[in-house]
């Protein structure tokens, strides 16, 4: 390993050859500004375009300022980051930037979480000398996100996202010189396009350009009509994300605190998406199991691998890209779509009221589930499964504005009998979390044994694309898992040849899976947010008496009293669904 | 065409081709073979050169000249678009500027045929590698 | 054939017209008549022989004399002794500048080296379309040598000894940038052509690129040869379509010659160019931009390192070089390094094509070695300023460069020299002004097209020329203020010193140059609101002269916007408020009452 000697703000520091003076510069506490740069070390994510020039820095011997975040360290190298130079042209970019911005700070909805708001505070700006046209576009709202591009500076870290990480290829720079903006080509519509609502242009979106579909208002509304039942879900991955809204260290989990402000909100009944999730297990599961009988038996129509499907933006992204493999993934909805149906049927009779007077809210980490929840096919008579599907951002939000403070509250139980789940259903929240939860009940169901271990640690973890060969009572299972559109690319790739080996895969949009998704609280690139979010879920998991999904003791009530057995008939019409050609 | 294969081949070649150059120049009817080259470059072009090739193409055989005309690229002279360059035999080459269907005329009745000078001649102004 | 025995050339170019050549030529005919000379001698006016300050100037054929600072007082004598008696007249004959020896042919003198054409030096000579007339004129000679008798090693070696450099813009020497490419390792590697010229008033890769197209495909052949490359790609923008086609027919020919493939002239060095198209945009012209425009990427421009050299197209190290560079390659070849590197200055090697435009008489393509005066450019070669007014300033280096004015008129052209005035050579545009150009409203002009030419992707160049552009565009309204010009200044040099690419870094160029030589200029209009090229529409004021004004109505019921009142036979007024400045007053009045204030 090569070793470079540089000194930085007169301070020398070693580093090995490759390092960036950015890198170099934190690793002794030199904090140089930066807008546009990302990176997601545990995730293999960079956005590293050189475009923003804030963390411009004066090196000795050279013509003009070098870009920190993308000026390899050399041997000798004398860096000065403070210089008058490096200082007046790092605020003059900054106030170039802030004299195209809109400056509406205060009634933004990324305020306090801004990116742009947080450097300009940190660089002290306190005025812009250089005032002129600003950029003014439509603004552009779909069923999940809002694009509000007079607020886009221009980092790319979306396009990045969009075209490298997810290969969706929606967003990318459009025009040129002052006009130049990110965009759909020729500025259509996000509706129009190809895009899978996956959120990860919001996750990584430093100002307010891209943000979700605000829906607190109507929640607002439905909690205060007293003709309603209103009853809320709460994804997996919210648990292991809130805190972080309500300044509590990332990774903690808050589990009881979620479900005692759900309560003080006012909705009737607090539920766990959790319990649908055990659902989807058993659904999912017993196709697997099926496919996988049936392949075994040398049926020629049976379709391997199987591939999860309770991702709505992995749903839409093979709707649109790979329409032609439309009949391999299980069939079974989404978690958030079973709960929805079966709220909205087998709950709403026992409690006797219509479904039509049966509010269902989902609390989730993610901004397609807004898409998916307005899906023509999850919803009887135009009334919908899930009426209303909010962010974590939004419920923090929902509880800062009902005035609740959130660290004090008590811990509290999910209600009954939606609220009951296992470790299984946890671990959803996580990338590998629902393969694991199908392993631990095909295994025991296919095998008739029970399971020697229930920790699958080759299936854990945060590689882009993972495989692991389970060891089904002599029969070898090959799983592959894989998180991020891009990683998913590659697999279907496979599987559309014909080349993929697998038996079953997982697929999350988000890299992380859900605790990485859209609708979390913001990581502003630092990736060990997520490590200690997947940490906190299989804590969680760990935590819990029952941890296999055919274990939970209100699902088997559910199929005894309602639905008959998993794949009935009840089950199709209610917790499968289909699938589109989203090219035509 | 065959191709050429080595650098003897290469200059073989280029022998031939400037024999034969110098074989259209040197024929029998040497004193009357005019080489005629029009500037046709986007510049040139755009100044009406195709119009004036044409015109000299067939006035040339018409007046039953012995002329080789060919296209060339730019000269240059752009503020004099279409130029014209004429080789009388044994007489050093001369360039016309704005040469129109009038001018071509005229250089045809004056210069071609009586070996009059017309005004509007551009001067060459500078060297070639070969000097 | 012609009677005539002699000739007499007057230069009828504008600068010689201005000193009477025409009543020269008026004295000749009347004279020629009076010694029966008519039928024997014939007196032709030419275009401009490029030597203005001379004028006016005649030549004497067949022998080539040439007679300078000829009056119509001389005629008489060179006809008596020169016509008549053969004696030429010695004392109107040129003489060197540094010898003061006269000069009795003209074939002898300086003037015919100012222009010496190496990369220009087929374009009009051959037909463009047909390869023999390029072979015949040593064309692929210098590949043939390379491949048989010249190693990889040995071709750089011979064209870093010419010190031939990038004729793009940056002057990188061309010997070394091949080296470079040569020493990286990968399975493939490429040529790149850049034909995306982009600066406004530039041409000169077009014009090589229709006058002569097989020394760019020699060129770049020799380079893959050099580097290891047996692929290579030409990017030029669309909007040349006849440049295209030529490059078509050419690219067909030399396949057909066997001058492009496999084995080429029976070595075992293969190679094969591809055209690939770029939209125009001037930013294509950063080769890191370049690549990824042809990669079917956005064309914008990366940080370097690393540099194509290394890691260029598709990831692969890529030689990139401009046409007019290329051009200069079979040349150094066939003369060699020696012969090249002794034409131009000290750094700067061999001849620089400059692309004449604007007030100038003689707009076009020229050739001059480095280290030509901008002197004889403008005056001698390019023919002076238009309509006799006077030279102001010369725009060099596109959108990057700036203004070079009387003070530099003697500097000797070449890369360093350029820089050290405030401007660069560009790809070689020389945009001519004079009196009557707004050095703020020039600026302002070079800022909206790098504006519109700029990436979009880095914050300095995206809004800071924006910026720049709406201060410039106060001042024109005549609405600037003092703070201003330390603004543009200031700005100014922050987006040279943070910019990504090299469009950025220098388009604040024209500003900075304007301010430093003009900035009374720009005072003028800041604080007396006025425009002294008087270019500025928003500063100028048409008034009423009351002594002239007969009351005639007629501007009043011109004016478009009724901003005239007056009554009938008395002085009319212009309402500065409601002026729009349109000027059919101005037109439209008979008796001069009108005046621009």
């Amino acid at each position: 390993m090569e070793i470079i000697n540089l000194t930085i703000d007169n301070k020398p520091v070693v580093v090995k050859k490759g390092t960036t003076v950015l890198e170099a510069a934190t690793s002794i506490g030199i904090h140089i500004p930066t807008l546009c740069y990302m990176k997601l070390e545990d995730l293999n994510i960079e956005n590293r375009p050189g475009g923003c020039r804030v963390c411009v820095v004066e090196v000795k011997g050279r013509r003009n300022l070098a870009p920190a975040c993308c000026t390899e360290a050399t041997e000798g190298m004398e860096v000065n980051t403070h210089s008058i130079r490096a200082i007046n042209a790092r605020r003059t970019v900054m106030e170039l930037i802030l004299s195209d911005h809109p400056a509406d700070c205060l009634v933004c909805p990324k305020s306090g979480n801004c990116d742009l708001q947080n450097m300009a505070h940190r660089m002290g700006i306190r005025e812009i000398h250089y005032k002129g046209e600003q950029s003014s576009y439509r603004k552009d709202t779909s069923p999940a996100i809002i694009r509000d591009i007079d607020k886009c500076i221009m980092c790319r870290r979306c396009e990045m996202m969009c075209n490298e990480v997810q290969t969706v290829g929606v967003l990318s720079a459009i025009n040129r010189g002052f006009n130049s903006v990110v965009a759909p080509a020729f500025e259509m519509n996000l509706d129009h396009s190809v895009c899978t609502y996956c959120g990860q242009c919001v996750a990584v979106c430093p100002t307010g350009a891209l943000t979700e579909v605000d829906e607190t208002g109507a929640v607002i509304r439905a909690l205060s009509d007293p003709s309603k039942t209103v009853i809320v879900q709460t994804a997996p991955a919210v648990r292991a994300a809130l805190g972080e809204e309500f300044g509590m260290e990332a990774g903690t989990l808050v589990t009881g605190k979620l479900v005692a402000a759900l309560r003080r909100l006012g909705f009737d009944y607090v539920f766990d998406t959790d319990f649908a999730a055990d659902l989807t297990i058993m659904e999912e599961g017993a196709e697997l199991l099926n496919r996988l009988t049936r392949h075994l038996q040398g049926d020629p129509n049976v379709k391997l691998p199987i591939l999860t499907s309770c991702c709505p933006a992995w749903v839409k992204f093979f709707e649109h890209q790979f329409p032609d493999l439309k009949d391999v993934p299980s069939t079974a909805r989404s978690p958030q779509q079973m709960f929805g149906s079966i709220a909205k049927s087998y709950f709403a009779q026992q409690l006797g009221v219509r479904r039509e007077d049966l509010v269902v809210v989902s609390i989730m980490p993610c901004v397609a589930k807004k898409y998916e929840r307005g899906r023509d096919e999850f919803s009887v008579n135009n009334n919908p499964d899930v009426d209303y599907a909010i962010t974590t951002r939004e419920l923090a939000a929902l509880i800062k504005i009902s005035n609740i403070e959130f660290r004090a509250l008590p811990n509290e139980e999910f209600d009954k009998p939606l609220g009951e789940s296992t470790g299984a259903g946890v671990i959803f929240g996580t990338t590998g979390g629902v393969i694991e939860a199908a392993v631990r009940t095909a295994y025991e169901v296919y095998t008739g044994k029970e399971l020697p271990r229930i920790d699958f640690h080759e299936l854990r973890g945060m590689e882009g694309l993972r495989h692991a060969t389970i060891d089904f009572n002599g029969l070898p299972l090959n799983i592959g898992i894989a998180h991020g559109l891009g990683n998913a690319r590659r697999l279907l790739e496979d599987v559309r040849s014909g080349k993929s080996r697998f038996h079953a895969i997982e697929i999350m949009s988000c890299p992380g899976g859900c605790i990485g998704g859209g609708g979390q609280p913001y990581h502003h690139g630092n990736s060990e947010i997520l490590v200690k979010r997947q940490q906190a879920i299989y804590r969680e998991d760990s935590n819990k008496t029952i941890r296999k999904s055919h274990e939970n003791p209100y699902i088997k009530k559910l199929y005894a009293e309602f639905l008959g057995a998993p794949l009935s008939e009840k089950s199709h019409h209610l917790l499968h669904t289909e699938y589109f050609d989203r090219t035509k | 065409m065959e191709k050429i294969t080595s650098l003897a081949d290469l200059k073989r070649i280029k022998e031939q081709v400037q024999s034969k150059i110098k074989l259209r120049e040197q024929s029998a009817s040497a004193e009357k073979l005019v080489q005629i080259r029009v500037g046709m470059a986007t510049c040139g072009i755009a100044s009406g050169a195709k119009e004036t090739m044409s015109f000299l193409i067939e006035e040339t055989e018409h007046q039953a000249i012995d002329a080789v005309i060919t296209q060339t690229g730019c000269m240059g002279y752009c503020y004099a678009e279409p130029t014209v360059e004429v080789t009388l035999p044994g007489r050093q080459p001369v360039i016309f500027g704005h040469v129109n269907r009038e001018r071509a005329r005229e250089i045809i009745d004056r210069y071609i045929i009586k070996g009059e000078l017309i005004d509007g001649m551009i001067p060459v102004n500078f060297k070639t590698i070969d000097e | 054939m012609s009677d005539y025995n002699m000739q007499i050339l007057i230069c009828g170019g504008t600068g010689c017209k201005a000193s009477e050549s025409e009543e020269i030529r008026n004295v000749f005919n009347d004279l020629l008549g009076e010694y029966l000379l008519e039928d024997e001698v014939q007196v032709v006016t030419t275009g401009c022989f490029g030597f203005c300050e001379k004028g006016p100037i005649i030549k004497v054929l067949p022998d080539n004399t040439f007679y300078v600072h000829v009056t119509p007082a001389d005629v008489d004598e060179i006809i008596r002794e020169h016509l008549v008696k053969g004696r030429q007249v010695e004392r109107l004959l040129y003489r060197d500048p540094h010898s003061h020896e006269v000069i009795h042919d003209s074939k002898g003198m300086d003037f015919y080296k100012k222009q010496i054409r190496i990369a220009l030096r087929n374009c009009g000579f051959i037909d463009p379309e047909n390869i023999e007339e390029y072979i015949a004129r040593d064309g692929y000679l210098a590949l043939g040598r390379c491949l048989s008798e010249m190693t990889p090693e040995g071709v750089i070696d011979e064209i870093k000894k010419s010190g031939l450099r990038g004729r793009g813009g940056a002057g990188f020497p061309t010997g070394l940038k091949w080296e470079i490419t040569s020493r990286s390792v990968a399975d493939q590697k490429y040529v790149v052509c850049n034909a995306d010229e982009g600066d406004p008033g530039a041409f000169m890769d077009r014009s090589i690129l229709e006058g002569d197209p097989h020394s760019v495909i020699e060129a770049m052949t020799i380079c893959g040869y050099c580097i290891g490359a047996d692929k290579g790609l030409v990017y030029i923008r669309a909007e040349y379509p006849l440049a295209i086609q030529r490059l078509k027919v050419a690219l067909d020919q030399a396949r057909a010659y066997g001058l492009l493939g496999r084995n080429i002239l029976g070595s075992t060095f293969g190679f094969d160019i591809e055209l690939r198209y770029g939209a125009g945009a001037f930013v294509c012209g950063e080769e890191t931009a370049l690549i990824h425009s042809m990669e079917g990427s956005r064309g914008e421009p990366t940080v370097k390192p690393p540099f194509p050299a290394e890691s260029g197209y598709l990831g692969k190290p890529t030689n990139v070089n401009n046409v007019e560079t290329f051009a200069n390659i079979p040349v150094i070849i066939n003369k060699g390094a020696a012969w090249f590197s002794a034409i131009g200055t000290e750094k700067s090697k061999g001849t620089k094509v400059f692309a004449l435009a604007g007030k100038i008489n003689n707009v076009g393509l020229i050739e001059v070695p480095m280290g030509t005066t901008l002197r004889e450019v403008v005056f001698d070669i390019g023919g002076g300023i238009k309509g006799g007014k006077k030279f102001k300033s010369v725009q060099t280096g596109g959108p990057s460069g700036g203004m070079l004015t009387t003070a530099s008129l003697d500097t000797p052209i070449d890369y360093e020299n350029l820089q050290a005035a405030g401007t660069m050579m560009g790809s070689g545009g020389m945009i001519v002004m004079d009196e009557d150009d707004c050095m703020v409203a020039i600026a302002k002009y070079y800022l909206e097209f790098t504006l519109e030419e700029s990436c979009g992707k880095c914050t300095p160049c995206r809004i800071g020329n924006k910026r720049l552009f709406e201060i410039l565009e106060k001042i024109t309204a005549g609405n600037g203020k003092e703070e201003d010009i330390d603004k543009l200044r200031m700005l100014s040099h922050v987006i040279k010193d943070a910019s990504l690419c090299g469009l950025g870094q220098s388009s604040p160029n024209p500003v900075l140059s304007t301010l430093a030589h003009f900035e009374d200029e720009y005072l003028a209009h800041i604080k007396q609101g006025r425009c002294p090229a008087g270019k500025c529409k928003a500063l100028l004021k048409y008034v009423v002269v009351e002594d002239k004004c007969t009351g005639c109505t007629l501007c009043f019921r011109t004016c478009p916007v009724g901003a005239i009142t007056g009554e009938r036979r008395a002085p009319h007024f212009i309402d500065q408020a409601l002026c729009i400045k349109c000027g059919i007053c101005f037109e439209k009045c008979k008796f001069d009452a009108i005046e621009l204030a």
